[in-house]
């Protein structure tokens, strides 16, 4: 039986799209994996030292004292990242496998996932550090036995608490109060929660309790899934309320307008296009990075204008990049309705241009460091608006990853959505106006530096008309690939 | 209204579609029977234009619908549910159909009240998003959707599979009656053989990819197509 589900486990993952990329990628994301592995355990290594060295006392008491974070940060990125193992039980249900060995197999697959062996970078490092520096084996043991329970706690309780939103914000309010509370020093969580990882060290057969509490919990979730698997269960596609909104306002600007109601409510009502509003909105907060002086690499003055285009583009990056392919799951309504593509992809633009704009006014506080900023951020949105908003829908016409608007699967990043057109677009999109300021930086002012990326970012005002053209002829050129590949889900 | 010229569909050596005539008259009602893999729905998005003939082309109302955008006025269409757009009730398709059509939203309540037992209660006002819909209830509002705007042309891909039976014997009515009273001209797909025969003026039967029978539908008409899928026509590979 086990063979059956670890041979379709097998052919899932090596089946899957995402396996057969192009080889350059894949070096790419093992290079990716790879920084983190080594970032993660240069921490594990390196944590003992620079707590050592910091003089914060016994480094291992210092962890204790914030594993309580760590943990709940662990707990909260699972919560958002973490894939449940329901998906591939249905069609199981109905053939001659014991429920309980489908729930088994599924529950064990949790617990080999990424989000656990990769905290053992950390720990292990860290416990073999202990170990050199002479702190009692026993004990080490115990305390390193004793997280790794608490780590697979965290994993089963995702499991359990999985799609209850409530349960997620409230905790994410609690950890948030408590965070902010011990910078004010009003209360301290860590206090209370350090003797519970102490006990751990100190007395190493309490180990044995995150044991039975993880124990407790497998059961817990393995009877959890057993009752909740039927269809009309917790294998039912969840429904979501119908919000209805008036937008008639919009119909002011005839089909522009009807194009813009329906974007607003894709953002609304879907998840993966709400994550990618988000970030766009945390864009705006880029650029503190680099104003207030925090990375010294950023120091250099054309770092600015990078800033600027990013506070201002954090939409125009994380929403335009995908455009068309937000609206992949209907794009062939699109594509024979009675729609013109010019005015199709001019809606876009104008969303774009709005979210532009938002943005600039709610970068307002960059005035607070300085007017260089501010000119910085005003001249990257106009940057943003004269060329970007263009590079950014002649980009998309080559990227033909469908979306899935309703998870957030693959919503960090896509493969597909790398290819060499792609990134040979993100030249002039960020760093041809560096250059420009650059050179009238060096060469006369910084005024002049933003003066000449402002006239560039003017000039494609002018060229609307020539630029909406050459976009409209490769949509049409890339039309039918375009079918194609959203078709190929 | 719609004219075939030598056209053919091939992906790499593998020649999917291949029609060398085909006129279609205004105000026919016109039925597509194959088996699966016979080119129906290769045909229906041709027409579309959603994919490229690689030889040939099509005319629709004079329009050559790989070069220009003019058919989209009066042509539409019901093939999957990627017409649909999950994330808008069903009253917010409509509305978005309509818009794009030059219909306000007095027109298309005054079409969809024509369609109250078609929907049979179970479309308007149920607070859903047409992506939590049944699969049948998905179709009847892509169906109905499709008749927004007074189209000319409307083309519909197997509108007859995952209705009920009361709802295909509506659907029956309206056909029959949007190509008689309306002169519209419409394009049914199906693998229902008597559900073809009862709304079809005429019926095309494909076969690998080419015309194999083209017969002005009478009563003889489903023994023949019987005979015709019993007998040699399909010879499995």
């Amino acid at each position: 039986m086990f063979k059956h589900f670890m041979g379709l486990q097998w052919k899932s993952f090596y089946r899957s799209a995402s396996f057969k990329t192009e080889i350059w990628f894949k070096i790419l994301m093992a290079l990716g994996a790879l920084y983190f592995i080594v970032v993660f355990l240069g921490l594990g290594f390196g944590a003992y030292f620079m707590i050592e060295e910091a003089g914060w006392g016994d480094p291992l008491r210092v962890v204790n004292r914030f594993m309580v974070y760590y943990l709940t940060f662990d707990l909260v990125f699972r919560y958002m990242l973490q894939k449940m193992p329901v998906t591939n039980i249905k069609p199981l249900l109905y053939l001659p496998f014991k429920k309980s060995q489908v729930v088994n197999f599924s529950l064990g697959k949790t617990v080999v996932s990424f989000f656990n062996w990769s905290h053992a970078f950390f720990f292990i490092p860290f416990s073999v550090v202990l170990l050199t520096k002479d702190y009692p084996f026993a004990q080490v043991v115990g305390w390193h036995l004793a997280m790794m329970a608490i780590i697979y706690c965290n994993n089963f309780i995702n499991v359990m608490v999985n799609n209850k939103d409530t349960v997620f914000y409230i905790f994410a309010g609690v950890i948030i109060l408590a965070g902010v509370s011990q910078y004010y020093e009003w209360f301290d969580i860590t206090l209370y929660a350090q003797p519970i990882f102490d006990y751990f060290y100190d007395m190493p057969w309490t180990a044995i309790v995150p044991w039975v509490l993880l124990l407790g919990l497998y059961f817990l979730a393995f009877g959890y899934f057993k009752k909740h698997m039927y269809l009309d269960g917790g294998l039912a596609k969840k429904h979501t309320e119908v919000r209805t909104e008036n937008l008639d306002w919009l119909n002011r600007f005839g089909n522009l307008g009807t194009f813009l109601k329906n974007d607003i409510k894709l953002i609304k009502r879907n998840k993966r296009s709400r994550t990618a509003v988000l970030t766009g909105f945390f864009f705006i907060f880029y650029g503190l990075l680099f104003f207030t002086g925090a990375i010294e690499a950023y120091d250099g003055p054309f770092w600015k204008i990078f800033a600027g285009i990013f506070v201002t583009g954090g939409f125009l990056f994380s929403f335009g990049q995908y455009v068309p392919s937000w609206d992949s799951s209907y794009y062939p309504l699109m594509m024979s309705q009675n729609i013109k593509y010019r005015e199709y992809l001019s809606s876009k633009w104008y969303l774009i241009i709005i979210a532009t704009v938002i943005s600039t006014i709610l970068a307002t506080f960059y005035v607070y460091f300085g007017w260089e900023a501010y000119a910085a951020v005003l001249v990257g949105a106009i940057y943003n608006i004269g060329i970007n908003s263009y590079l950014v829908l002649w980009g998309g016409a080559y990227v033909k990853t469908p979306i899935e608007l309703t998870s957030n699967k693959k919503a960090f990043g896509d493969k597909q959505a790398f290819n060499a057109k792609t990134l040979l677009l993100t030249l002039p999109k960020l760093l041809l106006p560096m250059v420009i300021y650059a050179i009238g930086h060096f060469l006369i002012s910084p005024l002049a530096g933003y003066l000449f990326v402002a006239a560039f970012g003017l000039m494609g005002f002018v060229f609307k008309e020539r630029a909406f053209k050459m976009i409209e002829g490769i949509y049409k050129k890339e039309k039918y690939k375009t079918l194609l590949a959203y078709k190929q889900k | 209204m719609i004219t075939v010229h030598n056209l053919t569909k091939a992906y790499n050596s593998n020649t999917v579609l291949n029609i060398g005539h085909l006129e279609i008259p205004k105000g026919q009602s016109f039925g597509l029977v194959g088996n699966n893999g016979a080119g129906k729905t290769t045909l229906f998005s041709l027409l579309l234009d959603l994919i490229q003939p690689s030889s040939g082309h099509i005319i629709n109302n004079e329009v050559q619908v790989d070069q220009s955008e003019e058919w989209k006025p009066f042509t539409s269409a019901f093939i999957d549910e990627s017409f649909l757009i999950g994330y808008l009730t069903p009253e917010e398709y409509f509305y978005f159909i309509g818009e794009l059509r030059g219909r306000n939203k007095a027109d298309v309540d005054a079409l969809l009240a024509n369609y109250a037992d078609f929907f049979h209660g179970e479309i308007l006002g149920q607070k859903k998003y047409l992506r939590d819909l049944s699969k049948g209830n998905q179709k009847k509002v892509g169906i109905v959707a499709s008749f927004i705007g007074n189209p000319e042309v409307v083309i519909l891909d197997e509108p007859f599979a995952n209705l009920d039976p009361t709802t295909q014997i509506r659907l029956k009515g309206i056909i029959k009656d949007l190509a008689a009273k309306e002169g519209v001209t419409v394009l049914v797909s199906s693998h229902d053989l008597i559900h073809v025969t009862e709304v079809c003026e005429r019926i095309v039967v494909l076969n690998k990819g080419e015309v194999v029978k083209d017969i002005h539908t009478s009563a003889e008409t489903l023994k023949e197509l019987e005979a015709f899928f019993a007998g040699s026509s399909y010879q499995p590979q």
